[in-house]
């Protein structure tokens, strides 16, 4: 738990600044935060259709089945359609980089400089 | 409710042993799991050797609580298509435990949720504010588990009186302590594992037993719930419960953005991700917790509208609460009250029921004392300097604690809605946490005085409104129905509290002398997409 040498911040900096780190974040936030925003946005459309537009939402579709309860059962194939989705992409596009990075790392850094806390820090405070 | 109480009553010895085999097995397993649990990594992490589909299962045991099972199925049982909508939110939230905040979590942090939000700030002040909130949130879901715990048991047993009540909250309690102070982590995640299993296949055959007695078909299903209920069509609309008003509608508005955003800031769902040895780990543990929970918010879809179409509205409304809906149905589905086989299913579900808020309980008291002694005592007090046997034993001195303040809280709030409860802790964990968890991991201006700030202004704001809600005050189901302080008009402070908590993070780091440190930012992002020397 000794405080880590004064370089580990700047080989974090110089990972942080290579083209193959900005990719791997690029990849990852477009990916993440659209996809986000749009569920986000579909989930809040389905509350506020139940608050606002009862009418349309008690359309009957077949038998008792009613236009709420379809889009009701869409939020959950929607839930499991990006979880998949994003399961598929993670293992693809990001784990490969990541894996890339990891191993460029740990040939460059000495193992325990890597391998420090916050809580050594603040001892070191 | 009488009617089940003397049904059940005749039956006390087949549900409590039942209850029995559960609390042996898993007293045994976590005196096993006890005995290699040797460093904090054991006792905070359950040595982060899970696997993804363990933890999956462990991570739903965690959430499907007491309020999923009887909760839900009752509010459907009672207020039609208006209790689906919980269940929609529920499942809809892990997305964004997916995306955002499950991986990144895992990367950068040890124990607690404070690791990833001190990471890069000065660790007490943010620490101390994390720590605050973590209690908070848990104590509030602590609470509902252990009111929901009291009720049902004094119910079922047919023990009515308040003296009984309170001692199997005391029993709860205290068994609770026990599976945490021995057990640790990995003594907790196995009792969850075992409840969901329990859970899924209960639940499972009580949907697979209805849907037989309604041909497989869903619109018959529908159809005879609505004719059952009383309300027609209506029932299965949206409005039944929440569309009287504007207020109303304001208020399941609230509901339901509180719900989406509550679970990727629930410490005790957070920690779950340090108990699998990397990223990808976590990733397939969320995976398979949104399959699990899934398919089991479909079958309460199946639970509620069964209730209401067998059980019967006289029955369902004895419960105003609506938590015997599952029991009663359960009692129908075996041949209904006075048999054999309805008291034996009630029996076997009531168990189940019993299980999930006993390892509901463990799961709780294990993340707030963690947190209290990762993040309050050992950074806070003793500044760093703690070591790990010292943080470990505090910990367990903390569960203590807190298992003794949760049960005195439940003996004195015995009446408070145990659902309100739980929307209440989903309400401060969004306000609270989650906009410092994400400021932290994607802004790179945020900063210590902004952390703080959003902490604290997100939690005294979401319990704030809720002291002055019709929750506390103002009518005859508040906890002071006496008196009327209830100003502010929604149940749920969401709508107000989340957007106050993402406005003082910005407005905390841009007032603030202190700017954010670059390289720690840079470390913290390579660390959190790359793994690179994750714990």
């Amino acid at each position: 738990m000794a405080p880590p040498p004064e370089t580990v911040p700047e080989s974090f900096q110089r990972i942080e600044e290579s083209a193959e780190f900005r990719q791997l974040r690029s990849s990852f936030r477009n990916f993440a935060f659209p996809v986000t925003a749009g569920f986000v946005l579909w989930y809040l459309l389905y509350v506020l259709l139940s608050c606002y537009a009862p009418g349309f939402m008690s359309t009957k579709v077949a038998g008792n089945v009613n236009v709420a309860l379809v889009l009701g059962l869409l939020q959950f194939v929607s839930t499991f359609a990006i979880a998949a989705w994003y399961a598929r992409f993670a293992d693809r596009q990001l784990d490969p980089r990541a894996a890339v990075i990891r191993g460029r790392a740990d040939a460059t850094l000495p193992a325990q400089s890597v391998d420090h806390t916050a809580v050594a820090e603040e001892a070191a405070e | 409710m009488t009617q089940l109480a003397t049904s059940a009553g005749d039956h006390r010895t087949l549900i409590m042993s039942l209850f029995g085999v559960f609390v042996l097995a898993t007293l045994g397993i976590t005196l096993w799991a006890g005995r290699s649990t040797r460093d904090a990594a054991d006792f905070y992490a359950g040595g982060r050797g899970f696997t993804g589909f363990q933890n999956g299962l462990a991570i739903s045991g965690d959430y499907m609580s007491a309020a999923s099972f009887l909760g839900i199925t009752g509010a459907i049982a009672l207020s039609g298509y208006d209790g689906f909508l919980y269940s929609i939110g529920f499942l809809v939230a892990w997305l964004v435990a997916l995306l955002l905040v499950a991986e990144p979590l895992r990367n950068s942090g040890r124990y607690t949720m404070a690791d990833v939000l001190a990471f890069r700030m000065r660790q007490r002040p943010v620490r101390t504010a994390a720590g605050i909130s973590t209690i908070v949130v848990s104590i509030f879901y602590l609470l509902a588990q252990m009111v929901g715990a009291g009720s049902l048991v004094a119910l079922l047993l047919g023990a009515q009186s308040d003296a009984a009540k309170r001692w199997t909250i005391v029993a709860v309690g205290a068994l609770m302590v026990l599976y945490v102070v021995i057990g640790g982590m990995k003594g907790t995640t196995w009792v969850q594992i075992i409840k969901a299993v329990l859970l899924i296949a209960g639940a499972g055959l009580m949907t697979v037993l209805v849907l037989a007695k309604f041909h497989f078909n869903l619109s018959e299903l529908l159809g005879s719930a609505a004719k059952a209920s009383g309300s027609g069509d209506k029932f299965l609309q949206p409005g039944l419960k929440y569309g009287t008003n504007g207020t109303t509608k304001l208020n399941f508005l609230s509901l339901g953005i509180a719900l989406v955003l509550g679970t990727a800031a629930l410490p005790h769902i957070l920690v779950r991700f340090y108990t699998v040895p990397t990223a990808r780990t976590a990733r397939k543990s969320v995976l398979w917790s949104i399959g699990i929970i899934g398919v089991f918010y479909l079958m309460t879809l199946a639970l509620g509208f069964g209730a209401a179409a067998l059980v019967g509205r006289t029955a369902l409304a004895a419960d105003k609460s609506g938590n015997t809906a599952a029991p009663l149905l359960a009692e129908h589905l075996g041949g209904g009250a006075g048999t054999t086989g309805g008291a034996v299913l009630l029996a076997v579900i009531s168990a189940v029921a019993f299980a999930t808020i006993l390892a509901v309980v463990a799961g709780l008291t294990l993340a707030s004392s963690s947190s209290f002694a990762h993040d309050l005592y050992a950074n806070v007090i003793r500044r760093g300097k703690a070591t790990e046997k010292e943080e470990v034993a505090s910990a367990k001195l903390a569960a203590v604690a807190i298992g003794a303040v949760a049960i005195l809280l439940s003996i004195f709030a015995d009446k408070l809605n145990a659902a309100a409860l739980v929307a209440l802790a989903f309400a401060v964990a969004a306000s609270a946490n989650l906009p410092t968890l994400l400021y932290s991991l994607f802004w790179k201006r945020f900063n210590t005085t902004g952390a703080v700030a959003s902490t604290y202004a997100g939690l005294i704001t979401s319990v704030g409104l809720v002291v002055f809600s019709p929750v506390v005050s103002g009518n005859a189901k508040a906890l002071v129905p006496g008196a009327s302080f209830d100003w502010f008009p929604l149940e749920n402070p969401g709508l107000i509290s989340i957007p106050v908590g993402f406005l003082a993070g910005v407005i905390g780091t841009y007032l603030a002398r202190e700017k954010a440190d670059p390289a720690k930012y840079a470390e913290l992002e390579v660390r959190s997409l790359t793994g690179l020397g994750a714990h």
